[in-house]
């Protein structure tokens, strides 16, 4: 039995560069399982992604998913990106709708691709703005139409790019509980970068901590053994979140320190 | 402190608050006016210099109430038709119209299909661009007799040298555009595999639409500018031609008053595709 999705050791080098970006990085993700990538700016976490994604392609190695190995992007692996992404002359419900008109029309007929496209908008709250435009709504809602997109397209992996990065911190927790939320739900697969290390800790079921790059691998993989739902301020003051949170630290700043910051 | 807050609490019940005095409209017809009446005094002013100086014994050019009086009916009637030449001002710019919108669609069509393409294939960018940099400098009426040769009739060669006038800056810009296509959009387009005529059509057009319009609106200057100077040499109806033919019978006032509608003109077709590529491209730029 192969695992869900299976990186095997995975390499990643830009044309230009002597060095890797990225060096034999194994990592295997089970079905449903919530995965955050952390690591320093510039150690390769969004490359990683994008291979995942079939964006970008992998100079050695590989990945499977579901034991095929992934040759392109597809909808199978739907991401949403760092800056939202939104194509602004579509509105809301037309921007959730071009995805899926052109990756579900063959199981869907025209009405019942309408409903899943209000049934998507519904499980983010924004069946209200589902007419308005990307520049008419907040960084928050467009972010949330992005993940709505990534949703709709029936993915059996929801890639996550430092989601809420550009976010302000309230809109931010906001986004991290309906995310959960979500997931609880419907049991998606997710992969997600991010460089909040409570964020990390709060959403996921393990923690893969990259070393620096250039040639940077998995340095260490932290399981977050904590029971679901999860509730931010009952885990604030909870023993284990604070280890998992200190264990994070304590491999970003203490064993594996931005060598920029450190320069600097 | 409970009587302290209270007290205020229950106040506003018992007693009857003035009505809100209403908050000063901003009046409408004063920014029209601020708009209007500097143009309107500059207008005088220049028209009063040009009065002065062209009323002395030596003026070369007729002052403007001798414009009035030479070309009143060309002035206030602009629709009489008299057959031939002899035709109000309407119906010679409706000529120079028809041309440069016969040729102007020309080049828009042909000029964004051939800027998709070059912006879309490094092949044709590397064969195609040098040779469009060179064609572009050429001015558009050297052009008319290659065309005249070619075509061997007036009506066609005007539109050719609309259209070949035209569509450098619209290739030039729907390029651009389509290089400009931001990556995000791509690898969404990529994530939902649309792929061919769907991605051009679904992305990168509205993408590019903003520079594409950008080109139309040079393009349509630049026919407007070329027409006239054609129009000159090739006769017929036309408001070239009415220039042309009113240097050639001294009518100096008439040439003048065609002068101001050709700038008019002009001014309104730069309006029309501005107008346009708001309309069109509405949301595109922001964000």
């Amino acid at each position: 039995m192969h695992p869900f999705l299976d990186i095997t050791k995975l390499s990643i080098a830009f044309p230009k560069s002597p060095l890797p970006v990225l060096r034999d990085v194994d990592l295997k993700i089970e079905r449903g399982e919530y995965v955050a990538v952390i690591g320093h700016s510039g150690c390769g976490k969004s490359t990683l992604l994008n291979v995942v994604a079939g964006l970008l392609p992998a100079t050695a190695g590989g990945v499977l998913l579901e034991g095929r190995e992934i040759s392109g992007p597809g909808p199978d692996r739907a991401v949403v990106f760092q800056n939202h992404s939104l194509l602004p002359w579509l509105t809301c419900y037309e921007n959730v709708a071009l995805a899926v008109d052109q990756t579900l029309s063959r199981e869907m007929n025209r009405k019942q691709r309408h409903d899943w496209v209000l049934e998507n908008l519904a499980l983010v709250h924004m069946t209200a703005a589902k007419d308005k435009r990307p520049n008419e709504i907040s960084g928050g809602m467009k972010q949330r139409i992005g993940i709505a997109r990534a949703l709709a397209m029936r993915p059996k992996v929801l890639l996550l790019d430092e989601p809420f990065g550009a976010l302000d911190a309230l809109t931010r927790a906001h986004l991290q509980d309906q995310v959960m939320e979500i997931h609880a739900r419907l049991k998606t697969t997710v992969i997600m970068i991010t460089h909040d290390v409570d964020e990390a800790v709060l959403l996921s079921d393990r923690i893969v901590m990259l070393t620096n790059g250039p040639n940077a691998t998995v340095g260490e993989i932290l399981t977050v053994d904590l029971e679901r739902p999860r509730d931010r301020l009952k885990l604030a003051a909870d023993p284990r979140f604070v280890a998992a949170r200190t264990a994070v630290l304590e491999f970003l700043h203490s064993r594996h320190a931005n060598p920029a910051l450190q320069a600097a | 402190m409970n009587a302290v807050s209270t007290k205020p609490a229950a106040e506003p019940a018992v007693v009857s608050r003035p009505a809100l005095a209403a908050l000063p409209k901003p009046s409408r017809i004063v920014p029209v006016i601020a708009q209007v009446v500097p143009p309107l005094i500059v207008l005088a002013l220049l028209g009063l210099g040009w009065e002065y100086l062209a009323s002395g014994p030596n003026a070369t050019l007729p002052p403007p109430s001798k414009v009035w009086v030479d070309a009143r009916d060309l002035i206030v009637d602009p629709f009489f038709d008299r057959g031939g030449l002899d035709k109000g001002l309407f119906w010679h710019l409706l000529a120079s119209l028809q041309r440069v919108a016969l040729g102007f669609a020309l080049s828009a069509v042909v000029g964004v299909a051939l800027g998709m393409l070059i912006g879309s294939s490094p092949f044709f960018m590397r064969g195609l661009d040098p040779i469009f940099q060179v064609l572009r400098t050429v001015p558009p009426l050297a052009w008319l007799p290659l065309s005249l040769a070619a075509f061997r009739e007036a009506q066609p060669s005007a539109i050719f040298v609309i259209f070949i006038t035209a569509i450098w800056p619209i290739i030039i810009n729907t390029a651009v555009g389509v290089l400009n296509v931001p990556q995000d959009y791509r690898n969404v387009a990529a994530v939902i595999r649309l792929r061919g005529l769907a991605f051009f059509w679904k992305i990168v057009l509205p993408a590019a639409a903003p520079y594409i319009f950008t080109g139309l609106k040079i393009g349509i200057g630049l026919s407007w500018l070329a027409i006239i100077a054609a129009e000159m040499l090739i006769g017929g109806v036309g408001i070239g031609f009415f220039i042309w033919d009113a240097w050639n019978s001294s009518n100096l006032s008439d040439i003048i008053v065609a002068l101001i509608y050709v700038g008019l003109v002009g001014f309104m077709l730069d309006k029309v595709v501005a107008l346009a590529g708001r309309i069109a491209t509405r949301g595109t730029q922001a964000s």
